[in-house]
């Protein structure tokens, strides 16, 4: 938990300091839809790798590089789809991002670890999903801009059986489209 | 495919016979199961639980005349249909197998005469002999014949006239009357499984629907990998497959047809379905959906139509699955603060918890025998039954983790996953505690185990 606090801290940081950035042309293709395997590949590097500043605004990497790593996603305690104020602090971000780019849709990825069952999981991350959309959709964010997905316990960001392994796959993650 | 039941005398009078035998089968209707009461004498305790395996001797199948069809020669297909037969029993836990192989050779002629001082001395009770001949016609005729060694007696006989692509079958219907003779139950050999087959890495895992033999045999793909699926079921008369997939990446749950190899979602909701159960007479499924972070049951008919929601707690209400008679559903829920296994009456008033033990339970199959509930007990992740009143909780499965269980048609044995990642497939025999693992080219999970077939 304390590296995750001065992640957000990083986190906020640039969210702050990412200002000005365009708006998308009017003319520009819509975002591809998110494909199946790619959001956690993205989400766990920091997406759309290269320079500094170069992602297209309103892209993957833009978002990537606003919200800082990590900052995709926020955390669960086990069975558990609270969302404290640590998670409020990334949503605040992330909601801080797509308020500057309105046309921008993401879906919300929620995620179980594997110590529950596939069918109780899926219903699980269906309600750590919610839980991320509902908390977005009072920051502003408009209900319909956000779509929900549960992946249960079928698509684990690390693939151990650990404790640590299993913090980090109790998860909502917000992905934008690349 | 067909199966013939042959008459008795039909086969006395062909073995009877100087030249190889060459009477058509006379055909008549399939008896009722044993339900071992006409002598009163069932060789093997199915209740009782660890009585010792009974030996029964399996030696390999003459035939009439060598030929050649489509499955292999008669002679090869002979020995192949004794060893099937003597896995099948093996893996019943409730058998130990002598031969086919090391044992004397059984000489056509012998299929009804046995040579019953040779094989008392192989320690065996019971005796299984049998023949393979090709027919005119292209198809196979299996004979099967079962005798009580010591007391040099016949127990039952029966023959199967399968194409040659369902030679196996024929074993396993074989194995299935040797089984209810001697247990007075059901078999369970001549099943299917539908299970999902898993390869790659987690985080990426490729996940297909497949089909086999429930021994692992005629192993098939159903789906191609491009979408996750999850959870499929049979259909209780075989005519469809119902299962979740993400196809299009819209998680729901879809029905597949068996013959014409379609698939169709069963309900168009923009929310999230899962956890798809059909009723026993095939004519709905049972499914949960996700509305905005909460879980209810519905029920909607197998061709489709508007779902009726049986369930509206707040919670998570998942995993419902039919009594037999269709006129209850158990099914899971956190309405209480953690997974406990609830009843209701099917259209969803009078329910009530049943599981009150330490630890969540969660995905309840109520057997086809109506007498237990199968569960995966969450914590440790073991497989344990309980009566339908909750009482008499037992967990089958040791140490190693398992979930996801699901019956045998005769209610003996209960197929589960093992494994958190690579999974694979398990059953056990719920008397005996024996425990198989049934062999899949990939990793395997979510097992369903098929009706006897037709």
């Amino acid at each position: 938990m304390k590296t995750r606090t001065s992640l957000v801290a990083i986190a906020v940081a640039l969210s702050l300091t990412a200002g000005c950035a365009t708006r998308r042309n009017a003319d520009q293709l819509p975002p591809d839809p998110p494909s199946e395997s790619m959001p956690e590949e993205a989400g766990d590097g920091m997406g759309n790798e290269g320079i500094a500043g170069a992602a297209l605004p309103g892209s993957r990497g833009d978002f990537l590089q606003s919200v800082g790593q990590y900052g995709d996603r926020i955390l669960f305690d086990f069975d558990s789809y609270a969302v404290d104020d640590e998670d409020r602090r990334i949503l605040d971000a992330q909601a801080a991002w797509l308020a500057r780019y309105p046309a921008v849709r993401v879906t919300i990825e929620g995620h179980a670890d594997e110590r529950g069952t596939r069918e109780y999981n899926l219903a699980l991350g269906d309600r750590r999903a919610n839980a991320a959309r509902a908390y977005l959709e009072s920051r502003g964010v408009a209900p319909g801009r956000m779509q929900v997905i549960s992946w249960g316990k079928e698509r684990p960001a690390v693939p151990e059986s650990n404790e640590s392994a299993w913090a980090q796959n109790r998860r909502a993650v917000t992905v934008v489209p690349q | 495919m067909r199966i013939s039941w042959i008459i008795a005398a039909a086969w006395s009078l062909a073995l009877g016979a100087a030249a190889p035998a060459q009477t058509p089968p006379v055909e008549v209707q399939a008896p009722p199961p044993t339900q071992g009461g006409e002598d009163g004498q069932l060789v093997v305790d199915v209740t009782g639980g660890r009585r010792a395996a009974l030996p029964i001797a399996v030696p390999h199948m003459p035939t009439p005349s060598a030929a050649d069809t489509a499955a292999g020669n008669t002679q090869a297909l002979g020995r192949q249909v004794a060893e099937i037969v003597a896995n099948d029993l093996r893996n019943s836990g409730l058998f130990t197998p002598i031969g086919p192989s090391g044992l004397q050779p059984v000489s056509f002629p012998q299929v009804t005469a046995p040579d019953f001082a040779y094989f008392g001395t192989t320690g065996a009770q019971n005796l299984v002999q049998g023949f393979v001949q090709a027919n005119g016609n292209g198809s196979l005729t299996v004979g099967c014949y079962l005798y009580d060694v010591a007391a040099r007696t016949e127990l039952t006989r029966q023959g199967y006239v399968v194409q040659p692509r369902d030679w196996r079958r024929a074993a396993h219907r074989c194995a299935d009357t040797i089984f209810s003779r001697l247990t007075g139950e059901g078999g369970y050999f001549d099943t299917r499984i539908v299970y999902v087959s898993e390869t790659g890495p987690a985080r990426r895992r490729i996940k297909r629907l497949a089909i086999m033999d429930y021994d692992g045999a005629n192993h098939r793909f159903l789906t191609n990998g491009q979408w996750t699926v999850l959870t499929p079921r049979f259909a209780p008369n075989q005519q469809t497959i119902t299962f979740m997939t993400y196809q299009d990446e819209r998680p729901r749950v879809m029905v597949y047809e068996l013959d014409s190899g379609r698939t169709r979602p069963l309900v168009e909701q923009r929310h999230m379905t899962f956890a798809p159960r059909y009723s026993p007479d095939s004519r709905y499924i049972i499914f949960s959906m996700a509305v905005n972070g909460n879980t209810d049951i519905y029920r909607i008919p197998v061709g489709g139509g508007s779902p009726q929601r049986l369930t509206s707690a707040p919670g998570i209400d998942t995993g419902g699955s039919y009594s037999p008679d269709g006129r209850r559903i158990v099914f899971e829920s956190d309405r209480g603060g953690s997974q406990q296994l609830y009843l209701m009456d099917a259209d969803g008033s009078n329910q009530r918890r049943i599981s009150f033990g330490g630890g969540g339970y969660a995905t309840p199959v109520w057997s086809p025998r109506g007498d237990l509930i199968a569960f995966t007990k969450t914590g440790g992740f073991r497989i344990g039954v309980m009566a339908p009143d909750g009482s008499g909780e037992r967990i089958l499965t040791g140490g190693g983790y398992a979930e996801g269980p699901s019956w045998a048609p005769n209610g003996r044995a209960v197929m589960f996953t093992r494994g958190a990642s690579a999974g694979q497939l398990w059953y056990v025999d719920v008397a005996s505690g024996a425990t198989r693992r049934v062999p899949t080219p990939l990793g395997g999970s979510d097992p369903a185990w098929s009706p006897l077939r037709d």
